[in-house]
């Protein structure tokens, strides 16, 4: 990769995008399961979404080696015609990285540091089946990264999640001392208030370009 | 299919699973070398006992390993609520897997679910003394034997330790190999039927529960002459040490700790007042009559009633009819001082509590144990 001028602000550009523009909750509503399970509070809400973010960030790298080094190049030693069948291995692998990579994690944070452990650690199983973090994986190949530029989109949508997350525990705070009719209490009410999150995140839509 | 989509089959597969067997070895490593915590002190009520331990086990394992048996219906996945320790040091914090189980009070004591918590370094706990007495037993089964169409008798011999002391009324924990679909050893709880004297030896009374792990494997897979293991003794429901008249009553296998109880007062000269109601359908659900009714004649205190709910023409039955509640109120009069014990399923001993209430005997007085 060449360090053109172009290069640092690139990444800027995709990171930012990633997080704010093209939130992967609120435009793609991905991970929406533990947004809406975990967002009561706010201590929590950062917890799970710093593991998110870690865990995008490394996966998306991962992934992205694993699709420029291994997928690419099979899908070019096989006969025309079933290039595509080597490419469609990328779901199933992706989500065997990602889940043996938390794995792995998990047993380092609980080995080196019981205090991280026990704040972050808890959350890594529920990480596994968070979509969101396979949709950063399959997104990232459509969008034809390279692997910096995956790392960087990577980080840059797992900070989008926590921003969410973290927003949303904040208004939840709000919601538990407000009227809320008894019939949109809990998820009801999450539902829409995180709808009204993503009409205000549109309108960030077009201040990047890229 | 031709060879082409052949070689793209092949490679796929080989891809798929290279990357699983790479990230499956690392994950084996990992577990090697990052999950050894070395070997860590294990403090057993404030230096009683002080234990030399292999970190990165459960509390519960680690203290099973160390011949200390901690009570555990579920085997240590944590959905029974069984193996609350006191940890005084060393536990880490509380986890999320844990709070269901424990009220407010026992998180401010320090209890925890010992099969959650893992021992990562020096650790101290809090064991109540009785459950020191509890080990792990190896034995065989001498003779399995029908007590009715669906109770059956269990006596195991024991090899490994040879003898067992226990209270009678207390209860072991059976183990069930793995079988057919049941994939791991599953433990469930048995009142010991067998007075202490008889201490080379246990006897327990099961019934067949319709789709019980347990109890299926007892009655059609276990045969005599087999190996089988067991851990105990634990509970609490054991004779006072009063001299206070007593009424006894047990519907089905609850008969278990009560003919253990009855042998062990002939065998020791207990001579207290006993009256023994027992609750059956018909004569078909009866069994132990004949010991029952000679101990009544050998022992001038006690006195056995059999209660058929629905006798049939059959049975030409001349005994008590009627629920074993309805008997007892019709036979016990008013009496403050008596104590009562009973043993039988949920519903039995609910009843059974409120008749007992109405003779005016204390709540306190009123010992049970619930089959479940």
């Amino acid at each position: 990769m060449t360090h053109d001028p172009g290069f640092l602000t690139t990444m800027l550009l995709i990171l930012v995008s990633a997080a704010v523009t093209d939130n992967i909750l609120l435009t793609r509503f991905l991970g929406m399961c533990s947004f809406i399970a975990i967002s009561r509070e706010v201590k929590t809400s950062v917890g799970l979404g710093v593991a998110v973010c870690f865990t995008t960030t490394c996966t998306a790298g991962l992934n992205s080696l694993l699709y420029h080094y291994a997928l690419l190049p099979l899908s070019r030693m096989v006969p025309p015609g079933y290039d595509h069948a080597i490419l469609s291995l990328q779901l199933l692998l992706f989500i065997v990285v990602i889940a043996g990579f938390v794995q792995i994690v998990e047993m380092i944070v609980e080995r080196y540091s019981p205090k991280l452990y026990f704040a972050l650690g808890i959350y890594l199983p529920l990480i596994t089946v968070n979509c969101a973090i396979l949709g950063v994986c399959l997104f990232m190949v459509n969008k034809g990264y390279g692997v910096l530029q995956s790392v960087a989109f990577g980080f840059g949508s797992g900070l989008g999640w926590l921003m969410a997350i973290v927003l949303m525990a904040g208004i939840q705070d709000k919601v538990q001392h407000s009227r809320v009719p008894a019939a949109l209490r809990g998820p009801g009410i999450t539902l829409i208030v995180s709808g009204i999150m993503a009409l205000a995140f549109m309108g960030f839509t077009g201040i990047i370009r890229i | 299919m031709n060879a082409e989509a052949i070689k793209v089959v092949l490679i796929s597969v080989g891809l798929v699973a290279g990357v699983s067997v790479a990230l499956g070895a690392l994950i084996v490593a990992a577990e090697r070398y990052l999950l050894n915590y070395g070997t860590c002190k294990l403090d057993v009520n404030g230096g009683k006992k002080v234990l030399e331990v292999a970190g990165g086990k459960s509390l519960l394992s680690t203290l099973m390993e160390e011949g200390i048996f901690i009570p555990s219906a579920c085997g240590g996945r944590g959905s029974c609520g069984y193996c609350k320790l006191k940890v005084k040091a060393g536990g880490g914090p509380v986890l999320p897997t844990e709070t269901p189980y424990l009220s407010k009070q026992e998180i401010a004591d320090g209890v925890r679910l010992s099969c959650q918590v893992k021992v990562r370094n020096d650790i101290a706990v809090e064991i109540p003394e009785h459950l020191f007495a509890v080990s792990s037993f190896r034995g065989r089964v001498s003779r399995i034997a029908d007590m009715t169409h669906d109770i059956k008798l269990l006596r195991i011999e024991l090899i490994e330790p040879e003898t067992i002391t226990f209270r009678p009324g207390q209860y072991v924990q059976l183990q069930t190999p793995a079988y057919g679909d049941v994939k791991e050893p599953v433990y469930r709880a048995y009142s010991v039927a067998s007075p202490p004297h008889d201490n080379r030896a246990i006897e327990l009374i099961i019934r067949l529960a319709p789709g019980g792990i347990c109890t299926t494997w007892v009655f059609t897979i276990l045969k005599e002459g087999d190996e089988v293991q067991f851990n105990g003794p634990y509970g609490e429901f054991v004779l006072s040490d009063s001299d206070a008249e007593m009424f006894w009553i047990a519907g089905g296998s609850g008969m278990a700790p009560f003919w253990g109880l009855v042998r062990h007062m002939k065998e020791t000269g207990i001579r207290r007042k006993t009256t023994y109601f027992f609750g059956a359908v018909s004569k078909r659900d009866l069994f132990l009559l004949d010991e029952l009714k000679s101990l009544e004649k050998e022992m001038e205190n006690f006195t056995f009633v059999p209660c058929l709910s629905s006798p049939q023409q059959s049975d030409e039955w001349k005994g008590e009819v009627g629920l074993v509640t309805q008997i007892f109120d019709r036979k016990v009069e008013a009496n403050s001082s008596a104590e009562a014990y009973l043993c039988g399923s949920a519903g039995m001993i609910d009843a059974s509590v409120k008749a007992i209430q109405t003779k005016g005997i204390p709540k306190e007085k009123i010992f049970y144990d619930k089959f479940n």
